[in-house]
């Protein structure tokens, strides 16, 4: 079991007012699936998947990622999983601007063992190459297209081989053409063993997974 | 990550932002510039008052006769006519601190060679003034013993005398008349330049005190204006004037409780003063250095800031793909250390121009310490990783997950 969530709740404090997120979820996920994560805003489906991508913490729960309790870790830890276990995918693909395409993916590299400045170029390069991205290496955010962009920020989630992407929102941003590239893609590489857990709230994209999780109230329904 | 590429990313994000870097760094720019200038021109100017004091010689003491007293009245310096040269002679040969001594009289006189003439000062000393003063013959020869004992009418002239009198000839061996007396030159000294207080120490005539004596003062008597002795060091000058006291005291008979009838000159006052007044300079200065850096430290700060706030989705990007704290602490860190440092470096080629400058217009000589130099790095360097720190340290703070939500 790659992902297995106990009893996982979480709650959000907001100005007096307690905002119950995540209400005793619990679930499995299993190495080499695609799953969707549906539901309405304020069901608690992004705090899900930020509490999955070690970005936050659950209030009360277990959650054990590849068999390691990450719920019991400290920061630098945490920061160590989400930089070889987890790939992010965002909505509005969060590259940083005036910096190539190539040095976009190499970013994750740097914080991970150390390796040769040629190493890094190189992987980078072949994983820009494979998304079919050979003519933009030296590209900046703003001379591509969505869905190039959005390819990059793909190849910047693989760059350090995770077994795990998180995708929140993937096709948040993109034409429905780019949108289905996209998901063709994630389910390429879903198919070479690659877990994915993806956030939407449209059925269309839900579609492309092969299991999908409804969520509700903060609850799994 | 390694220092080196952190420094390098930073450098990075600063060559975005060229023209907000380098207005952020001018305060530390124009401070360091400033330092490095203003220190370069104070020290070039200190060193040259040093060499002129040391011009006037090596270790030197001077013993001047002391002043007249008549019920209650006092005379200046060297009214009273008591120091001889015999006074020197014991001096060197019962204190061994004392290397070197020559007395010294002076004379006033008009100096004639052929149609040329001449008013200049007549010195009259021994032998061993060259090793008093540290002063060379450049042509010809000094004169000797045998001269002074027979107080031969020979001389050694200045250049700035040779070059009035003889415009271009060579004066050796030639005859030059001193208040209407024949003098034989026999060389001519190397050029002392000016001294500390501006006198040319090269227009001048040196001549045996016993010839200036008795020919140009036709005096009878044996008192020297002055004695000018070389100590072994500047070290033992304390002991040294003890000693010399106690042997003209006894030579002129004063008991206990007569005042000394001479007065030992030394240039540690001088020197006192300089040392003073670059000290005060130096004090001047660091605290105007202190004041432009904080404020160019300010400068870094705020800009820090507001960089912060702009690459806040940035910031939450790293953190996601697996940056520590730490990381985004050092990377904020780096930028603001580079940016410091850079304007440091810049200041301190702007202030070693700015002072070749000045050296250049002014003909001041100017001097670059390496110790100002690496001062004003380190301060620079220091000030970025002071002023930075705070905006590094938010940006550490943010949240991951909000920082990525903002647009």
């Amino acid at each position: 079991m790659l992902i297995a969530l106990r009893q996982i709740s979480k709650v959000y404090h907001m100005e007096e007012v307690d905002v119950p997120a995540l209400q005793g979820v619990s679930t499995n996920i299993a190495a080499g699936e695609f799953v969707a994560i549906m539901g309405h805003s304020g069901s608690g489906k992004s705090t899900l998947l930020n509490l999955l991508g070690c970005l936050d913490r659950p209030d009360s729960g277990t959650y054990l990622l590849d068999g390691c309790e990450v719920d019991r870790l400290g920061s630098d830890a945490l920061a160590a999983i989400r930089n070889r276990k987890i790939g992010f995918v965002f909505q509005n693909f969060n590259l940083l601007p005036r910096t190539t395409a190539l040095e976009n993916v190499e970013l994750p590299l740097y914080y991970g063992p150390k390796i040769s400045s040629a190493e890094r170029h190189d992987r980078a390069r072949t994983l820009l190459i494979r998304l079919g991205l050979k003519d933009r290496l030296g590209h900046h955010p703003g001379q591509l297209s969505g869905g190039q962009q959005q390819r990059v920020a793909i190849a910047r989630a693989l760059v350090n081989q995770p077994p795990l992407i998180l995708a929140d929102e993937p096709t948040g941003n993109l034409d429905s053409r780019s949108a289905d590239d996209i998901m063709a893609l994630f389910q390429e590489l879903n198919r070479e063993g690659i877990t994915i857990v993806m956030v939407t709230h449209e059925p269309d994209i839900a579609r492309f997974a092969k299991r999908v999780i409804q969520m509700k109230d903060g609850k799994i329904v | 990550m390694t220092g080196i590429i952190t420094l390098k990313i930073a450098m990075r994000a600063l060559i975005r932002n060229k023209a907000r870097s380098l207005l952020t760094a001018l305060g530390i720019i124009i401070g360091i510039a400033a330092v490095i200038a203003v220190v370069a021109v104070g020290q070039g100017a200190s060193v040259t008052m040093q060499k002129q004091i040391n011009s006037m010689g090596n270790n030197l003491l001077i013993i001047f006769p002391g002043s007249q007293k008549a019920g209650g009245f006092h005379g200046g310096a060297g009214t009273q006519q008591t120091l001889t040269a015999e006074d020197g002679e014991a001096i060197l040969k019962e204190c061994p601190l004392v290397r070197a001594m020559t007395p010294l009289v002076r004379s006033g006189a008009q100096c004639i060679y052929r149609e040329n003439d001449w008013a200049t000062s007549v010195q009259g000393v021994d032998v061993s003034y060259q090793e008093v003063r540290g002063w060379d013959v450049a042509s010809g020869s000094f004169f000797t013993d045998s001269d002074v004992r027979s107080a031969s009418r020979v001389c050694v002239i200045g250049k700035t005398v040779a070059e009035q009198l003889f415009q271009g000839e060579d004066p050796v061996n030639q005859t030059i008349r001193i208040k209407n007396m024949p003098f034989r030159v026999m060389g001519v000294m190397t050029s002392k330049g000016s001294a500390a207080w501006g006198q040319d120490q090269d227009d001048t005539i040196i001549a045996p005190y016993t010839t200036v004596r008795r020919v140009l003062q036709n005096s009878a008597f044996n008192n020297v204006s002055q004695l000018m002795l070389s100590l072994i060091s500047m070290d033992i000058l304390p002991q040294a004037k003890e000693e010399i006291s106690q042997i003209l005291r006894q030579r002129h008979r004063l008991n206990a409780s007569t005042d000394n009838d001479f007065t030992l000159t030394d240039m540690t006052e001088v020197t006192q003063m300089i040392t003073q007044v670059s000290s005060l300079m130096t004090m001047l200065l660091t605290v105007i250095a202190s004041i432009s850096l904080v404020v160019g430290g300010i400068g870094i700060m705020n800009i820090m800031l507001v960089a912060v706030s702009e690459r806040t989705r940035e910031i939450g990007l790293r953190l996601a793909i697996g940056a520590r704290r730490r990381d985004i602490l050092m990377q904020f860190l780096a930028e603001a250390v580079a940016l410091s440092g850079a304007g440091g470096l810049i200041g301190i080629a702007l202030g070693i121009s700015t002072a070749n400058i000045i050296a250049r217009i002014n003909h001041w000589p100017v001097m670059v310490s390496p110790g100002a130099v690496l001062i004003a790095l380190t301060f620079s360097a220091g000030v970025g990783i002071f002023f930075g720190f705070y905006p590094a340290w938010r940006a550490a703070r943010l949240n991951p997950i909000e920082s990525l939500r903002r647009e």
